[in-house]
Parts: C-alpha cells; sequence; structure tokens
C-alpha cells in the first residue's frame, strides 16, 4: 500500500496551537480539567462538561482500542478506514487507521499513535499496536 | 405552552423532477413554493412567514426576493440550518411562530441539484483541523454506526436489507420513483460493499428536486378545501460527540427529539398508523425506529425484518413513496419529503397500492448532519382532522 497520500496542513488557531506545536515533538495531547478532572478530545479552553476554564494540556500514552471503524472501498485518493479509538485516557477520538491491512480491523483492537507529515504540522493517525 | 393543534399543514408540493440539468436552483425553489401555494389554494401574496435552509440559494433575504414574496405583508423568517431534518425542524417552529401570532401562513422550500453537480461546501465548524483530513462522509459515518450497532446488539446485513427491500415494494407504484424495481435481500448482499458494512443498497439515491409546504393556523386551513392535516407534536436535538466522553454511535438524537414529539401530540408509538423515517441509509432507519419508541434499543433488526415495514403487510407501514431509498433525496436532504409523504398518507392520497387504511396518526422524522459524527434530529406528529 502506498502511503503517497497528502493529507492538508491543520490550519492552527490560538486555542488549539500547543497542541499542534506538541504534535512537531511527536506529542499527542489532550486537555484535562482540572477542575472536574475530566479528559476531553478535540481540545478546548472551556471545559466541555463543567465549563472551568482550568484546563491543562496533558500528553496522552497515544494508546487505545478501536470503538468503530468502516473502510471506505473507493475514493479519489484510494480506499481508507475511518474509525474511532477510545484512548486509555478515556476520550475517544476520531481518525484513520494507517500501515496495516485494512480489512482486518476489529473493534476493541489495540491501536497506537503515529504521526503523518503535512506541509504544516503533523497529523495524528492510529495503527495496531 | 404547547404547539399541539395551533398549525396545520394545508398545502404540499414534490417536485416530480429527479435530475434538474436545465433548471436553476431558485428555480427549482419557486416551482415548489408556486406548487404548494397552488395546492393549499391561497396565493402567494398572502404568505407572511418564509422558512429556508441551506440549500437556498443566498439564504432567505435573497430567496424572499427572488421568489416575489409580498413584503408588506411578509413578517416572520428562519433560516435555521440543520442539514436533512432542517424542513421538519422549520415545521416546528412555523407552528411556534404561527401559535405566538407572528405570522398565519408560512412557505417552507427545499431545492437543489446535487446530481447534476457539486454542492457548495459546508462552512468549517471549531472541529475541522481535528477530523477534516480523515475523510467522514455520509457513507463511512453511517458505516461506523452500523458497525458498532452489529457489534454491540448482533444486527446483520440480511436486516438491514429488509428495510431496502420494503422501500422498493412502495417504490414500484411511484411513477416518479429513480429505482422501481422490487428487490431482494439477496440482491441487497450481493451489491457492492461501499464503506463497510454498507452495501451500494443500503445507501439512499442522490437526486435533484425539492418540495415545499404551506403551514398555517386552523382557521385558515378550515376555510381552504384540502383535507386537514394538524401537527399535534414536535421535537428536536442535537447531539455529538461532546469532547469524547461515553462515545455511543448506536443512538441518535432521535432518543430526544422522539419522545418530546409523543409527550407533546399525547400518544405513544403505538398509536401510529404510518412512519415517514428519514432513509439516508437502511442503518439511519433501524436507528430511528428504536430511538423513537417503535421497538427496544437493540432489536430494531428484528422489527425491520420479513417486510414488517411494507404497506399492507407489516406492522409499520413506512415511506411509501420509496423514500430516499428508492424515489428521491432532493439536496441530499430527506426532511421536506418525508413530512410530504405522511401528509399524503393522512389525506388518503398516497397511491391505492400503498395506502393505509384509516389513516389518521402519522409520524415525520429526520436527521441532518453525519449520525457517526454529530447531527441533529426531528419529529413531528400528525393528525388528519
Amino acid at each position: 500500500m502506498s502511503e503517497a497520500k497528502k493529507y492538508p496542513a491543520p490550519v492552527t488557531n490560538p486555542e488549539t496551537a500547543a497542541f499542534w506545536d506538541a504534535a512537531k515533538q511527536g506529542k499527542f495531547m489532550i486537555k484535562r480539567c482540572t477542575a472536574c478532572g475530566e479528559a476531553h478530545y478535540f481540545p478546548r479552553s472551556i471545559c466541555p462538561f463543567c465549563y472551568s476554564d482550568k484546563t491543562v494540556w496533558e500528553e496522552a500514552s497515544g494508546e487505545g482500542t478501536i470503538y468503530t471503524w468502516s473502510l471506505m472501498r473507493k475514493s479519489p485518493t484510494g480506499p481508507y478506514a475511518i474509525g474511532y479509538v477510545t484512548l486509555k485516557e478515556g476520550p475517544s477520538v476520531q481518525t484513520n487507521f494507517v500501515d496495516c491491512d485494512l480489512e482486518k480491523l476489529k473493534i476493541g483492537q489495540k491501536v497506537k499513535v503515529v504521526f503523518k507529515p503535512t506541509d504544516g504540522a503533523p497529523l495524528p493517525f492510529f495503527t495496531p499496536a | 405552552m404547547t404547539i399541539k393543534g395551533k398549525a396545520y399543514i394545508a398545502g404540499i408540493y414534490e417536485h416530480p423532477t429527479r435530475h434538474a440539468p436545465d433548471k436553476s436552483t431558485a428555480q427549482l425553489h419557486a416551482e415548489v413554493a408556486k406548487g404548494a401555494i397552488e395546492d393549499a389554494g391561497i396565493s402567494k401574496d398572502d404568505v407572511d412567514g418564509y422558512f429556508c435552509a441551506g440549500d437556498a440559494p443566498g439564504g432567505a433575504w435573497p430567496m424572499v426576493d427572488y421568489l416575489g414574496l409580498n413584503t408588506k405583508k411578509l413578517r416572520h423568517v428562519d433560516s435555521t440550518e440543520t442539514g436533512g431534518c432542517s424542513y421538519i425542524i422549520h415545521l416546528g417552529h412555523a407552528a411556534e411562530a404561527i401559535a405566538a401570532g407572528k405570522c398565519s401562513i408560512a412557505l417552507i422550500t427545499l431545492a437543489g441539484k446535487p446530481r447534476t453537480g457539486v454542492m457548495p461546501p459546508r462552512a468549517a465548524g471549531a472541529e475541522a483541523d481535528f477530523e477534516s483530513a480523515y475523510g467522514a462522509t455520509t457513507h463511512n459515518a453511517y458505516g461506523m454506526c452500523a458497525m458498532r450497532h452489529m457489534h454491540d446488539y448482533g444486527t446483520t446485513s440480511e436486516q438491514l436489507a429488509w428495510i431496502k427491500v420494503a422501500a422498493s415494494h412502495h417504490a414500484q407504484y411511484n411513477p416518479h420513483a429513480m429505482l422501481k424495481d422490487v428487490v431482494t435481500v439477496e440482491d441487497v448482499l450481493n451489491s457492492p460493499m461501499i464503506s463497510d458494512p454498507l452495501h451500494r443498497m443500503d445507501c439512499c439515491v442522490v437526486s435533484d428536486g425539492g418540495g415545499a409546504l404551506i403551514v398555517t393556523t386552523p382557521e385558515i386551513a378550515k376555510s381552504l378545501k384540502k383535507p386537514l392535516v394538524k401537527l399535534i407534536g414536535h421535537g428536536e436535538a442535537m447531539k455529538g460527540p461532546r469532547g469524547g466522553k461515553d462515545l455511543d454511535l448506536t443512538y441518535s438524537a432521535g432518543i430526544w427529539s422522539g419522545p418530546r414529539a409523543f409527550e407533546e401530540a399525547g400518544i405513544t408509538p403505538k398509536d401510529i398508523k404510518y412512519a415517514s423515517i428519514y432513509d439516508s441509509f437502511t442503518i439511519t432507519v433501524l436507528m430511528q425506529l428504536e430511538d423513537l419508541g417503535f421497538c427496544k434499543k437493540g432489536e430494531g433488526g428484528k422489527f425491520v425484518a420479513d417486510g414488517n415495514l411494507i404497506s399492507g403487510v407489516g406492522k409499520l407501514p413506512f415511506n411509501t413513496d420509496g423514500g430516499g431509498l428508492c424515489s428521491n433525496h432532493p439536496v441530499n436532504r430527506g426532511g421536506m419529503t418525508k413530512i410530504i409523504e405522511a401528509v399524503r398518507q393522512l389525506r388518503g392520497e398516497a397511491h391505492p397500492k400503498v395506502q393505509v387504511k384509516n389513516c389518521d396518526l402519522a409520524i415525520a422524522h429526520g436527521t441532518g448532519g453525519l449520525l457517526g459524527v454529530r447531527h441533529a434530529a426531528s419529529t413531528a406528529i400528525l393528525e388528519r382532522v
């Protein structure tokens, strides 16, 4: 499988810039609220659960399990598998599965984060652990 | 405060076209507006409320001007945009406006040409950098829901196929339907896989077209000649991954919009004689039937199997025009045609082969956006007077 697929560079904004700066160092960040203790993704400055502004960046393990997936059989850039991964830290994140046999994905399967380059900051994807 | 019985659907029109390369999108809006106004037996100059969504070129004020609505009289506009269910939400909002005395004759239009050309892109949300690169489309977003529903509840592709089979049984009687051939469960399973586990025949058609409604006061409706159809319950809701906490793609916002509508109407799913259920994909129907309470969560597969949705055969006749799976899906938005076929059923104007006997209570339910990502839902309960 060729991995020549070109991904769009994140636009980024002041609220999320730290996420993309960390991605350039190979770190996968989530946000955690120090008021209610909940982690969330994608990152927001105001906690979506308790509305506290006491949210802090936390480096996630990058490990999780497949919640669901679907293999798009045809597209202008070839087949791809979209899905959600439930991170060890709790939040579920939307992603694509890469560098594996896309027809053998399974709900519950262990996966880990892997970054792919763009013209800007790299994007997080997941691959079987 | 309730909208129960405060508003009647006095005019309906579904554009017969399924492919309109020689018409403009605004023109299709005008044609459906004219159709609904004539069906109601009113004048366009009587319209004092206008409702449209993201498919209306330029939004509300260019459309009001283009349509030649009476701006001395027009006193209420609403351009709520919630994808395919926008028009079911508009119906509820029109009833609210009528109940509050803000308008008395509301026009709702939908039209567009996704089959002819590319649809304009939606403005990016706050999630864009974290999601857009992953290529969520309707096919795979609903595929993700179906995959998880199968995992959690043992739902099968055969069960999903029954939904398409039922729609095809109805579509054979609709001269305007894009797909008129009756299909079997095997046909669906043998059609190409599009996005696992959804086959091509689990997916709706892509069509040009549109539709429109006239919603009015009980007094005005009673002065017109059409059979009386009143709105007795309405609900709307939204759902998304919400920070990724407790993600559950096996239910939709219909789990909230449905009970709100049933409570307002004072009836239960058992009372419903006919159901218009948005069928962007077979899984959409299955999840909505569960969420609306026609069966328990996880039992949708059993509920739809063996022709239970076929008019004259099963317990819950659905989408008797052939729905999005077989008839049309104007602007990739199914909410409008769901209301129109429900009104036809209540008026006794459905095709005789699919007309439900003594149809006095119907539901029109839709979703908008992507069930597998973030979406809206809206439910309307209608009664023949």
